[in-house]
């Protein structure tokens, strides 16, 4: 999971101080591991050099959590690079996923078509692995197997994520 | 069905010790009530088959109400039929003139296909008795009709009829208690010409307490039968509508057992719900049989009509019914429910029932005709074997449907599925499960058999009738005669009836029997008796080759037959005495009319009347014998009629009815018997159509339910691509299968039976292909039940039946 | 976007079934040889598409190009006669005729094309062969399991070898084990005898046996492959 694209699409609907990206990030990911402040500056500032954010203002008086941040163009690009491409399917990839379709449906982008492209992913793994279980004996069986149920319990998931895309997106988006 | 009720139905095993026998009787009614519940409330689908089931068992009902009714039908119309009659009929003794006595003349008339009875009355003083239904008895020129009569008179149907009644006034209507049953065209006239010369018998009372007299035994024979015949497809078709929709309520009964009914619990529902359907059939059947009651009164169907009064069921009779059909429900059900077990997770079918015995099925009509051959042959002399031939044809016609099943199951065990892909289909299924459509046509091929037997014995009897007249057909004829000699009646009759419609010739004649007078050499001998014709040249002409004649001959007419040209010889010497009244000849006070045949007569060949009969005997011209000498001669027409002529008959009754009231217009007597039997006949064959037309109906039914139960599968088939004509034929062929099997078996059976019964009756097989007719409504059966399930197996090879899922 | 050499396309589909619309305007198209898995949420509108395809229902808008012929136009009957040369079907369940023994089952849709019945049955018992059920020829569809019946009407979608084989759910009402077999021998011989599979499922692990999947969700399709 990536922290660094997960908060650049938080900064996508607006510009956000540090401190409210924190807040953001624990309010929607962070569950039962909040992020440090350390991370988020050490964070900001790697996305700052590499010119995917700008400060877009200080506020007077204020340390370096006053700073504001906004995208850039370049930043949006790499946000949209990494939601489009489906991750490698493997065990508990559930957070990045959850993550990724929580930013693409607040940034209005299209959810289901992520989930999809996932499946799709998914399913070719799958395909390979079965290729593999017919051509192989009976151990290469067993343990393609294994890895097929896998797959096919986080398919389950990602049919179901889809099927509640709708209220998903009531809960996470502000009203 | 609501799911509390589901707990209930729950066996209490482990029951709470205590009255346990209260206890399951509890279950029991509850049960039952459940399956009441079913019957009702199981939805558009549970109403649907309760439905059905009363409808099927309603119309059975309906059917044996109506046979349950005929021996009290029957017996209320000959009340009233004797209640009008003259009682010196019964009694035989004769009647002094007094106040009340009447003298009456029964006449009666045909206008078309119907007759017109009725009686001309007079009365002899001046308190007469009247028939019932009369209140008043009819003065000269005075006509009560019946209310039948008197419409058909009021309409321009009846016009013909009207002009022959115009010299009578109607004044009143015959009441219900006059009239055998609602449709009779009947009457009573008044006339003061009436005398007991023309033909008037005194008449002291109406009405006599009837003797029982014995039936016909030929009569009881066709009764037996036709009840044996008409009434077991009925049973069968009961049977049959008990069962309408098993299939579901077996799925819904396993629902039953998965929630902890046990089996006996199940039956027990099933039974619940067979008896509700029969039930509420009862009630349908009730009121059908109420309606089609009430239309009898009103509707003439095949000249039947009947007082909804007199429809009523023997008692007896009735109860048996009612109590009948709702066990047979019941029974059939439960003997249904033994071929398939119903297990909690569904409905098992013993897929390899038990194999259909054979020698019962072959044994059992085989002993009926067996039973028929060995009682005898029936003669009016003695009583029939009423019993041996009711046992011996039911056990026939019982056994013939009890052969069916095992028939259709191994003829069709013999098909291989080879062949096109429908007849395919059909084998499989039928080889899968025959017993549904052998159940079914079973009903057809009593009915068949039945019928096929039953018009062999009535065509055998019509023959014998049609050779002893010797009808021509192409000779029609009427004859029409006074009981007086009157020879100038006979040339008044000869004028009026060659100027009317449609008469294409006319011999009139006056005839009378003449006898040898004198001592016989043996005083038991048959005195020698001819017949006398006396005529113009001209009729005389026509009824023999005489030559040259004139005013004043006389001839001596022989026939093709010697021994009663001899017998002619003996009364008819030329030259010789005759006594021109042959009545009572050897007794005191005979009034002798001596005459003698002029020696000079001539022997002469006759030839046929217009009627096709010779007249052998002296013939005498007016010149020769004076007719009015005659004292027991008759006055006679012969008239040949223009078939062409529409309603000729009509117009010469209609002249003769002006010529004199009380002359006799006699259609030929077989013309009679011929309508009698086509009567008979029809009403056979439109009985055994409308068993057909019962069956087919549920044949159809089943036929229906199976493609319902396969709405997934057909829509499979339409899927692969299975052409719809292809499933169309398979339905045909699954219809048809057992029909013709059915058939073949009705046939054979049919013939063997109604050749040992015609045998009976001492009579030969004259028909043996009596039973096409029936093999044709066959074929439209078969064709109807396929066209009739072709819609809805259109709409179930749609593919919407794969949506449902 | 015709893709070069496609055996069956369809585009712009569209039925509705009184209010409610199955297909809105989805496409689909597949080669010879190919398995494509047609995937979705129930109600999505896959039978509808896979019925369309077969053209077992009349899209009510669209086309559906068959071996260059256009489906849409033909009559019942010219449907009817390819359905039963050049298509397969096998279902979930209910669809052997269970008067039938296997053998015949599997050999009616040749038997409707005309075949004589010895050869029918000839061909039909090679089949049941392949597919491991030839000891159950004489059996009537009740008599055996669910696996094997499934088997025989696998067998019976190949024996007039169409080009395209539809499958709807053909493993719905089977446990894994069974399920994957019958997969592993439709699948088999299908590419053995070039034939396109159609193949409607909601289970992934069956999915796994296609080539590659389409998505129907709404009533629209998506085509993985070209997506991505």
């Amino acid at each position: 999971m990536s922290i660094g694209h997960t908060l650049l699409g938080l900064l996508e609907s607006g510009p956000r101080h540090g401190y409210d990206l924190k807040r953001a990030f624990d309010e929607k990911f962070g569950h039962d591991k909040p992020l440090h402040y350390g991370q988020v500056y050490s964070t900001m500032s790697r996305l700052l050099k590499n010119g995917l954010v700008e400060v877009d203002g200080i506020e007077a008086g204020g340390g370096p959590e006053r700073k504001r941040y906004a995208i850039t163009e370049a930043g949006v690009t790499d946000v949209q690079r990494w939601l489009a491409t489906p991750e490698k399917p493997e065990p508990y990839l559930q957070s990045t996923l959850y993550t990724k379709v929580v930013l693409a449906l607040l940034t209005d982008r299209d959810a289901a078509e992520l989930l999809d492209v996932q499946r799709a992913e998914h399913l070719r793994l799958m395909r390979i692995l079965t290729d593999r279980k017919r051509k192989g004996d009976l151990a290469d069986q067993l343990i393609c197997d294994h890895a097929l149920f896998h797959l096919e319990a986080d398919l389950r998931w990602l049919e179901l994520t889809a099927a509640r895309l709708g209220r998903l997106a009531q809960e996470v988006r502000p009203a | 069905m609501s799911l509390d009720t589901r707990p209930r139905s729950a066996p209490a095993t482990g029951a709470p010790a205590g009255n346990t026998a209260g206890r399951r009787q509890r279950v029991f009614w509850r049960d039952l009530a459940m399956g009441v519940r079913f019957a009702l409330g199981g939805g558009r689908e549970g109403w649907t088959r309760t439905l059905l089931t009363a409808v099927g068992v309603g119309l059975g009902v309906a059917l044996l109400l109506g046979a349950a009714s005929v021996p009290e039908l029957m017996q209320r119309r000959d009340d009233r039929s004797v209640a009008r009659s003259a009682q010196d009929q019964f009694t035989g003794k004769p009647v002094p003139k007094s106040d009340s006595t009447v003298l009456q003349r029964d006449v009666q008339t045909d206008f078309r296909d119907s007759t017109v009875s009725g009686r001309v009355l007079r009365a002899e003083g001046t308190h007469p008795v009247v028939p019932p239904g009369v209140a008043k008895l009819p003065g000269d020129g005075e006509m009560i009709a019946s209310p039948a009569l008197r419409d058909l008179l009021d309409s321009p149907d009846g016009a013909l009829l009207k002009e022959r009644f115009d010299r009578y006034r109607i004044t009143g209507t015959i009441a219900d208690a006059g009239l055998v049953h609602p449709k009779e065209l009947y009457y009573y006239a008044g006339s003061d010409s009436l005398t007991r010369d023309q033909g008037g018998h005194r008449v002291a009372a109406f009405g006599w307490a009837q003797p029982k007299e014995p039936l016909d035994p030929l009569l009881v024979v066709l009764v037996v039968l036709i009840c044996v015949v008409l009434l077991t497809p009925v049973i069968i078709f009961i049977g049959t509508a008990v069962r309408f929709g098993g299939e579901r309520r077996d799925r819904r009964l396993a629902a039953l057992r998965l929630v902890g009914a046990d089996a006996r619990s199940v039956r027990r529902i099933a039974a619940g719900e067979a008896l509700c359907g029969a039930l509420l059939g009862l009630a349908v059947g009730g009121i059908a049989f109420l309606g089609v009651r009430e239309l009898f009164g009103l509707v003439d169907m095949w000249q039947v009509s009947a007082f909804p009064s007199d429809v009523v069921p023997v008692p007896g009779l009735a109860v048996t019914v009612l109590l009948a059909v709702p066990v047979t429900s019941v029974v059939v059900t439960l003997i249904s429910l033994r071929a398939v077990s119903i297990e909690p997770l569904g409905v098992v079918r013993n897929t390899r029932p038990r194999k259909r015995r054979l020698w019962w099925r072959v044994v059992m009509p085989l002993l009926g005709l067996g039973v028929l051959l060995a009682a005898g042959r029936v003669s009016g002399e003695f009583d029939p074997p009423v019993y041996a031939i009711g046992l011996g044809a039911t056990l026939t016609l019982v056994g013939l449907a009890a052969l069916l099943p095992w028939l259709v199951e191994a003829s069709v065990a013999r098909l291989r599925g080879g062949g096109p892909v429908p007849w395919q289909l059909a084998v499989r299924r039928l080889q899968l499960s025959s017993g549904t459509a052998a159940r079914a046509v079973s009903g057809i091929t009593v009915a068949v058999a039945g019928a096929v037997a039953l018009q062999m014995l009535f065509v055998a009897m019509h023959d014998d009738f049609n050779r002893t007249t010797d009808n021509a057909p192409g000779r029609a004829s009427l004859v029409v005669r006074a009981d007086v000699g009157d020879g100038e009646l006979a040339e008044r009759m000869i004028e009026r009836f060659r100027t009317t419609k449609g008469v294409e010739h006319v011999i009139g004649t006056v005839t009378t029997y003449v006898v040898k007078p004198g001592r016989l050499e043996n005083a038991d001998d048959i005195r020698p008796t001819t017949e006398l014709t006396v005529a113009t040249c001209e009729n005389l002409r026509e009824l023999a080759r005489i030559g040259r004649c004139e005013d004043g001959d006389t001839f001596v007419a022989h026939s093709g037959n010697k021994g009663m040209n001899n017998w002619v010889d003996e009364a008819a010497r030329p030259g010789k005495p005759v006594d021109l009244n042959a009545q009572s000849w050897d007794e005191a006070g005979h009034r002798h009319v001596p005459w003698t045949l002029p020696a000079d007569s001539r022997v002469v060949r006759t030839r046929p009347d217009p009627a096709g009969e010779e007249h052998d005997g002296i013939y005498a011209t007016p010149g020769a014998v004076d007719p009015a000498k005659l004292t027991d001669a008759s006055t006679t027409a012969m008239i040949k009629v223009d078939r062409g002529t529409p309603d000729a008959e009509e117009h010469i009754r209609n002249t003769a009815a002006h010529v004199g009231p009380f002359l006799d217009v006699m259609t030929l007597r077989a013309v009679e018997r011929d309508k009698q039997y086509a009567t008979v006949r029809t009403g056979l064959q439109i009985g055994a159509m409308a068993t057909m037309v019962l069956i087919a109906a549920s044949m159809l039914v089943s036929m229906l339910e199976q493609l319902r139960e396969r709405k997934k599968l057909l829509a499979a088939l339409t899927a692969f691509g299975t052409r719809r004509s292809s499933m169309a034929w398979s339905v045909l062929w699954q219809t048809a299968v057992p029909v013709v099997i059915g058939l073949a078996l009705a046939i054979a059976g049919g013939l063997g039976l109604g050749w040992v019964m015609v045998r009976m009756i001492r009579k030969p097989v004259t028909d043996w292909l009596l039973f096409l007719p029936l093999t044709g409504a066959g074929a439209v059966l078969v064709a109807a039940v396929t066209l009739l399930s072709l819609p809805p197996l259109w709409r179930m090879m749609r593919p919407d039946g794969l949506r449902t899922e | 976007m015709t893709p070069a050499g496609s055996l069956l396309q369809a585009d712009g589909l569209r039925k509705t079934y009184g209010p409610t619309a199955a297909l809105d305007g989805a496409a689909f198209s597949i080669h010879p040889g190919e398995v494509v898995a047609v995937m979705g949420p129930s109600g999505s509108g896959k039978s509808t598409l896979l019925h369309c395809l077969a053209g077992i229902v009349r899209p009510d808008e669209g086309s559906i190009t068959y071996d260059g012929r256009e489906l849409t136009g033909l009559p019942d009957a010219a449907l009817s006669a390819l359905r039963r040369s050049e298509f397969g079907f096998v279902f979930q369940f209910g669809q052997l005729v269970p008067e039938l023994t296997c053998v015949e089952n599997v050999a009616l849709p040749l038997r409707l094309n005309g075949a004589r019945r010895k050869e029918a049955e000839a061909t039909a018992r090679g089949w049941m062969e392949r597919l491991e059920v030839d000891d159950v020829t004489a059996k009537r569809p009740g008599e055996v399991s669910g696996g094997q019946g499934q088997r025989v009407a696998v067998a019976r979608a190949l024996a007039t070898s169409p080009r395209v084989v539809f499958a709807d759910e053909p493993t719905g009402a089977l446990d894994s084990l069974n399920g994957e077999r019958v997969m592993e021998l439709l699948t088999d011989a299908a590419r053995a005898t070039n034939a396109a599979v159609v193949l409607v499922t909601h289970e992934t692990r069956v999915a796994a046996y296609s080539d590659r999947e389409i998505v129907v969700r709404d009533g629209r399709s998506r085509d993985m492959e070209r997506a991505v």
